[in-house]
């Protein structure tokens, strides 16, 4: 067997333990993600879906269970830098130009000026902002400034790819767009993904996995491959994609259900 | 070029309205002619001015220079103070909580005290009373700029496994510049009246407080206008030198950015 691109065992995340404030965000999370695959984490609200990300991402330590990013401790796969990542709010910094917030993880990681500048604009390319490297993010749409975070997540090649609702700020149209962007550039590069959704359809179109989550405490419910092949237009509107968003749904309802 | 013709059509109204005041105000004085008790008109201030225009120029270089080196040790300790509180918690917890129980002193009061530290006529009393109350509104605005971050920028940084000073710099800092400026202008027209209240109970004696604690005294209210005037000239030129910088510093700013429309 290949080396996981993810492996999650036995997470459990309790916030302000022994206080009467605790909180039960995840319990027992097995998860173990391919490389190169894009999964999509969807569930109530509440259900522990950005923690779990968190806790990929070592932005914060699980209470109990193990993650591994391609073999290492997720601590040692942020300190490699393995990790790119987007949320909800673009997060971009006002101060710096569309270019150079493209730029800032590359300065932190010692790239030369040359180098970075050249890859800022590559990057634009790829997400068709050529033209405004010197503007500032107050002065974009909120899909380009979306389209720019997610430029500077991936600036550095990253090996793993996570996204909190990335595009839960955009309108539909704005949205679909974006999302066929995102499959471009992920079958461009090649990363593995992982993208926390409120949208079924959403996670449908993107995922080759879709895993379904329960709250209180936070568990994974179902997992359902998504095998609808390559995506196009059409595929919005073909049988399969409408069948796979009825199995997320009903999967949906029974968590929903069984509160 | 529109950007200046805008800029001035802008400012038209404002000097449009200080002068039919100016004139109001003149014209009202000579009507009803109180003989310059309390409020003399405009043009005897100016006439005051011209004639006291070495005494008050004197005045002014002193005052000025309280001012700008009581202000400048206040504003680089109020920042080196918040930065030194942002970056050890625990520091924070002891010294915003102390800081905020000082700052509810009325600090111009201890003037007198100030004096007695610092010897009756030295300016270093002044440029002290100028230091500690600029200090306060410096230290907790830049302090709440630079804690006051979005989590979620701090994670990204965290995610490229970025070192605190490095957050610091990217982040805390660029996000703390509009406090920083904020302050600045509080507190420049602040450290004027700061300085002039503290120059009333002693200092150089040639500066402007005593200038017009004196006039005041012999009931030559022209003349402590004039003073009074000088002083408020000190305060705009400062407010403008801040603004002018924030203008400066960030440009990318929704503040600036609107103001130069
Ligand atoms: N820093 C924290 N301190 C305390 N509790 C937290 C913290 N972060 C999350 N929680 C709690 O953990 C649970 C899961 O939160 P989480 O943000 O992971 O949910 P989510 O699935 O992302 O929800 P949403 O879809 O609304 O974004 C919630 O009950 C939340 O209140
Ligand atoms: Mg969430």
């Amino acid at each position: 067997m290949t080396e996981c691109a993810v492996r999650a065992e036995g997470i459990t995340k309790v916030f302000n333990q022994g206080r009467p404030n605790e909180v039960h965000a995840l319990s027992e999370v097995d998860l173990a993600i391919e490389p190169g695959e894009f999964v999509s984490l969807i569930g109530p609200s509440g259900c522990g879906k950005s923690t779990l990300l968190r806790v990929i991402a070592s932005l914060t330590e699980p209470t109990e269970g193990q993650i591994t990013v391609y073999g290492k401790p997720a601590e040692q796969a942020r300190l490699d830098r393995d990790y790119g990542m987007a949320f909800q709010h673009s997060g971009l910094f006002d101060w710096r130009s569309v270019a150079r917030n493209i730029e800032l993880p590359l300065e932190l990681m010692g790239w030369s000026r040359d180098k970075r500048q050249q890859r800022a604009r590559e990057m634009l390319e790829l997400v068709k902002l050529g033209q405004f490297g010197d503007h500032h993010p107050a002065e974009l749409s909120g899909g380009m400034r979306q389209r720019v975070a997610i430029a500077r997540a991936l600036s550095f090649n990253p090996s793993l790819l996570l996204m909190d609702e990335p595009f839960g700020a955009l309108d539909e149209m704005t949205r679909e767009h974006m999302q066929t962007e995102l499959l471009r550039i992920w079958s461009e590069t090649g990363t593995t993904v992982v993208f926390v959704t409120h949208s079924i359809p959403e996670s449908v179109y993107l995922s080759s996995r879709v895993v379904v989550m329960s709250p209180r405490p936070g568990r994974i419910s179902t997992e359902i491959p998504v095998d609808l092949g390559g995506r196009d237009a059409d595929t919005r509107e073909s049988p399969g994609f409408f069948a796979k968003i009825t199995e997320v749904r009903e999967a949906l309802r029974a968590v929903e259900g069984a509160e | 070029m529109t950007g200046l013709r805008h800029r001035l059509s802008a400012s038209l109204p404002p000097v449009a309205f200080g002068l039919a005041g100016l004139a109001l105000w003149e014209s009202l004085l000579r009507i009803t002619d109180p003989r310059g008790f309390v409020l003399p008109p405009p043009s005897e201030i100016v006439a005051a001015l011209v004639d006291n225009w070495s005494q008050i120029w004197t005045g002014t270089r002193h005052t000025g220079y309280v001012i700008l080196t009581g202000l400048a040790a206040g504003v680089i300790l109020g920042v080196l103070a918040a930065l030194l509180v942002t970056r050890f918690r625990s520091a924070n917890e002891t010294i915003t909580p102390v800081a905020t129980a000082v700052n509810a002193i009325p600090i111009i009061a201890l003037a007198p005290v100030f004096n007695a530290w610092f010897g009756l006529i030295s300016p270093h009393s002044n440029q002290a009373v100028v230091t500690v109350l600029v200090f306060f509104p410096v230290f907790i605005n830049v302090t709440k700029g630079l804690t006051q971050v979005q989590p979620s920028q701090i994670e990204l940084m965290r995610s490229y496994a970025a070192r605190e000073r490095q957050i610091t710099r990217e982040v805390r800092i660029p996000n703390a510049m509009p406090f920083f400026f904020n302050s600045l202008k509080i507190v420049s027209s602040l450290s004027v009246i700061a300085a002039i209240v503290a120059e009333y109970f002693g200092g150089r004696q040639d500066a402007l407080g005593p200038m017009i604690i004196q006039s005041a005294g012999l009931t030559r209210y022209d003349d402590a206008w004039a003073a009074v005037f000088a002083g408020a000239m000190i305060g705009i030129v400062l407010y403008a030198l801040a603004a002018l910088a924030e203008r400066l510093a960030m440009p990318w700013h929704a503040s600036v950015r609107e103001a130069a429309r």
